[in-house]
């Protein structure tokens, strides 16, 4: 059994209480300051690299003048999540050999998975990436931009942000109300000739709501 | 091996060519009918618990499991094939309904002269102007024989859409270079979104001919001619890639199984695996499958029919050790030849001075201009000898997927809070135009065994060879043009796309329109089936499905795979004493 690790985050940093209520353009909200951490189970990540992960996510997506970002929207989690899941093993990859490299028009051929990318790549980071300056922080991502590890934690990172809740980012739909998206929803029937050049911008539900229970993200398939 | 109990009709695959050629069958002969299908049974009922973009458009949760099959690709035969280790360039189904379930629903009819490409390029250019190592192939019927049956399919399916041609007279509003249809579509056009209008404002301004999209997602409340009933679609925006949640999308799951399931003469079998058609003196006897539970068992049966998707249907026969393997090389044998896939990927960007709602959408919902699709009004002087069609889509803008797209150059990275502030302030601004070109058949592109890689049962998986050539490449750079057009017309900045002369990459979707290798014709030297899709060497073989086409049309394929097994279904329930044109309602 693993040791249980934890990340800890300022109460009202995850989630936020940025309310997407503006018709028009998104509107800009600081997550406000109040005591309080929530400690968060991890089930992949150890502590420190989880505080390194949410570190590297909040560069590639910051909670800014433009609004929140991966902080707030719990971007750490939904990767630890995913990567504790069938995803992060390769379940549903093709992963029989020979291993060969190929050319680009053939994608990712390498055997290592998300989390043995993960494993590998945290560590290049840097041992106190968190501690660091944004301006260095910067300066690293951006030496590291064009490998497999850089590439993956971005694209974690846009999903981590825009994700339903249940998968553990785009935590209190920050992420949604950021952008406006409504999330899913029975019907535009009567919006989709009503609004034309105006934005309809609805308070976003996530599917738990709509469906009226709590739904299982495809991560926590067992083992 | 365990032998089974006998059935009279075994069918490979359940999903929509399986699906539709069962119910035929048994609602018209007195045989039985088994559908083998290797995925699991499903749920309408679940799929509003599917509107997860994460689960289902990114991690390809309805998808056949890649890890258990996958196929492999090589650019040219001097190029070692690599496997295609995660989903890009398209996307196989799998469980009952296959594909169909989670399919946009685009529905078209391919234009009259590819169905006699062979003869129409000669007539029109001579041989001198065609494209070196051209494959394509007269099909061997013609539309207007097809007619009544894409009739039947447009009705099964509850096609909403604006005919454009009825019995030779032109229509306004739809498209005009279609060949004539017997009947107006079924159901009206769907709402329009407002980008699509835009586009098709435009396209008219510039003497162009835009249409709505023909749409299996129907319009409102519909019957078919079975009695089967759908609601109006909801425009979710989550319906490609998903099982729609209100049923309004048509689905094998909510057109023909409710007819099937209770048919006595039906059963459906799922979590099995076939393996190979097992023959004996030239004519099938049954089919050899690994069950649910992992056991290898014989099915025996008289008629043998494989509706398992272009990928499988090709890979059985090879494995059958059914036909003659094609050599590029000498250019003899027809299994495996002519595999096309769509010439898709120009997207001319237009960029809205207001937030447009994009992530409203139906899988077909769109406005497509069909001008320079097929070759109409080309005089020879053009780079290419069959064009394509030019369109703007509103599917549904889910927030993953679209996060990010703005022109190029307003932010210097791709990550950080530049890019961040950039991404914010196009959101819901940028729309995108598609096109999709005919694929034609080249002698190079062919499917055959891979010879080192395997799928889970051991056997070797399918590979495909398969490269875009030069008229592809100015296919891209045609539609490019016309986009920039209408991009123009629209009257908002815009970036028309710069096709490069990129060579054919598993990682990027296209579309799961995959054609060829199992092609249908007049003669057994350069077809595997006949135009009934009868197997020429095993006559109590059937295969259905894209597999069949002797090279893409610009179009999507599902309503001609549909329009082609109703045909053959009305010859083989003739031959097996059932009842000829069943009574249909007009
Ligand atoms: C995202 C998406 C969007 C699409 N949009 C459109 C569109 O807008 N318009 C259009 O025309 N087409 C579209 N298509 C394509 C369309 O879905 C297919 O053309 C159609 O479903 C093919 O029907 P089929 O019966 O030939 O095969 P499938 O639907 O693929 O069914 C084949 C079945 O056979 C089963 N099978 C395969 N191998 C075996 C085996 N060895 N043993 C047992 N069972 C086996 C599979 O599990 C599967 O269920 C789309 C596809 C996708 C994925
Ligand atoms: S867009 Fe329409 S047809 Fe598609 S899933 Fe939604 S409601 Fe169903």
């Amino acid at each position: 059994m693993r040791r249980r690790e934890f990340l800890s985050i300022p109460a009202v940093a995850l989630g936020g209480t940025l309310l997407y209520t503006l018709r028009k353009e998104p509107f800009i909200v600081h997550a406000q300051a109040q005591d309080g951490i929530v400690n968060v189970p991890l089930k992949f990540f150890s502590a420190e690299e989880a505080k390194t992960v949410a570190a590297a996510t909040a560069r590639i997506f910051p909670s800014d003048a433009s609004g929140p970002g991966a902080n707030e929207a719990g971007v750490a989690i939904y990767i630890d999540r995913q990567l504790a899941g069938p995803y992060g093993r390769d379940k549903y990859r093709y992963t029989k050999g020979p291993w060969v490299q190929s050319v680009p028009e053939h994608g990712y051929q390498a055997k290592e998975t998300p989390r043995e990318i993960y494993k590998a790549g945290i560590p290049t980071l840097s041992d106190n990436f968190a501690s660091l300056t944004p301006a260095q922080q910067d300066e690293k991502l951006q030496s590291m931009e064009s490998t497999t590890f850089f590439r993956l934690l971005r694209t974690h990172t846009i999903e981590g942000m825009f994700c339903d809740p249940m998968h553990g980012g785009n935590a209190g739909m920050i992420g949604w109300q950021l952008i406006g998206f409504p999330g899913p929803r029975m019907s535009y029937r009567d919006e989709i000739e009503q609004y034309r050049s105006e934005a309809f911008r609805p308070k976003p539900i996530s599917l738990a709501q709509l469906v009226g229970h709590p739904v299982k993200g495809w991560e926590e398939e067992a083992e | 091996m365990k032998t089974l109990r006998p059935v009279n009709v075994v069918m490979v695959g359940g999903g929509w060519t399986g699906l539709a050629m069962a119910k035929e069958i048994t609602h018209r002969t007195s045989l039985n009918v088994l559908v083998l299908e290797r995925g699991l049974p499903r749920k309408a009922s679940e799929y509003m618990e599917g509107m997860d973009e994460l689960d289902y458009s990114i991690r390809l949760k309805m998808m056949q499991n890649i890890a258990d099959e996958t196929l492999t690709h090589r650019h040219s035969m001097k190029d070692p094939a690599m496997p295609v280790r995660q989903y890009g360039s398209f996307l196989p189904g799998s469980g009952v309904g296959g594909a169909g379930e989670h399919w946009n629903g685009m529905s078209f009819r391919f234009l009259e002269s590819q169905f006699v490409l062979k003869t129409h390029l000669k007539e029109k250019y001579g041989s001198r102007k065609l494209p070196e190592d051209l494959a394509v192939e007269d099909w061997g019927v013609r539309y207007s024989d097809l007619e009544p049956y894409y009739w039947k399919a447009e009705q099964m399916l509850g096609i909403s859409g604006k005919a454009g041609n009825l019995r030779g007279v032109k229509q306004p509003g739809g498209n005009i270079f279609e060949g004539p249809r017997s009947h107006e579509y079924p159901l009206p056009p769907l709402k329009m979104a407002y980008a699509p209008s835009l586009f098709r404002d435009a396209a008219e301004k510039l003497g162009y001919h835009p249409f709505p999209y023909p749409a299996a997602n129907a319009s409102e409340a519909y019957k078919n001619p079975d009695g089967v009933s759908r609601a109006g679609c909801a425009y979710c925006g989550y319906c490609d890639r998903f099982g729609c949640m209100i049923g309004a999308k048509a689905q094998p799951s909510n057109t023909l199984m409710p007819i099937l399931s209770r048919t006595k003469s039906f059963a459906i079998r799922t979590g099995c695996w076939i393996r190979k058609v097992v023959t004996k003196g030239g004519r099938a006897t049954g089919v050899q499958y690994v069950d649910a539970k992992g056991d290898e068992v014989f099915q025996p049966a008289d008629v043998v029919f494989l509706g398992a998707f272009t990928l499988n249907n090709v890979k059985l026969l090879l494995l059958s050790g059914i036909g003659t393997p094609y050599d590029p090389a000498t250019g003899k044998g027809t299994l495996g030849r002519n595999l096309t896939h769509q010439v898709f990927g120009v997207a001319t960007q237009v960029y809205f001075d207001k937030p447009m709602n994009l992530f409203m959408g139906a899988g077909s919902l769109g406005v497509m201009v069909s001008d320079f699709d097929g070759d109409h009004g080309f005089d020879g002087s053009e780079p290419i000898v069959r064009g394509g069609t030019v369109w703007m889509t509103a599917t549904g803008n889910r927030p993953i997927a679209t996060f990010g797209m703005m022109p190029t150059g307003v932010a210097s990275s791709n990550w950080g809070s530049g890019w961040k502030a950039a991404a914010l302030a196009w959101r819901d601004r940028v729309g995108a135009m598609g096109c999709a070109g005919e694929h034609m058949a080249y002698r190079t592109n062919y499917m055959d065994l891979d010879p080192i890689y395997k799928d889970k049962m051991g056997d070797p998986l399918i590979r495909f060879t398969l490269d875009w050539t030069e008229h592809e490449h100015q296919q891209r750079l045609h539609a490019a043009q016309i986009q920039g057009k209408i991009a123009k017309a629209m009257g908002f900045p815009y970036q028309e796309a710069k096709p490069t002369k990129a060579k054919y990459n598993v990682t990027q979707y296209q579309t799961t329109h995959v054609q060829g290798g199992t092609i249908m014709g007049t003669s057994p030297d350069r077809s595997v089936v006949d135009t009934n899709l009868r197997h020429w060497d095993v006559k109590n073989l059937y295969v259905m499905g894209a597999s069949t086409f002797p090279q893409n049309a610009s179009g999507n394929p599902t309503l001609t795979a549909l329009a082609t097994v109703y045909k053959a279904a009305d010859t083989f329930v003739a031959a097996h004493g059932g009842s000829r044109g069943q009574k249909e309602k007009a």
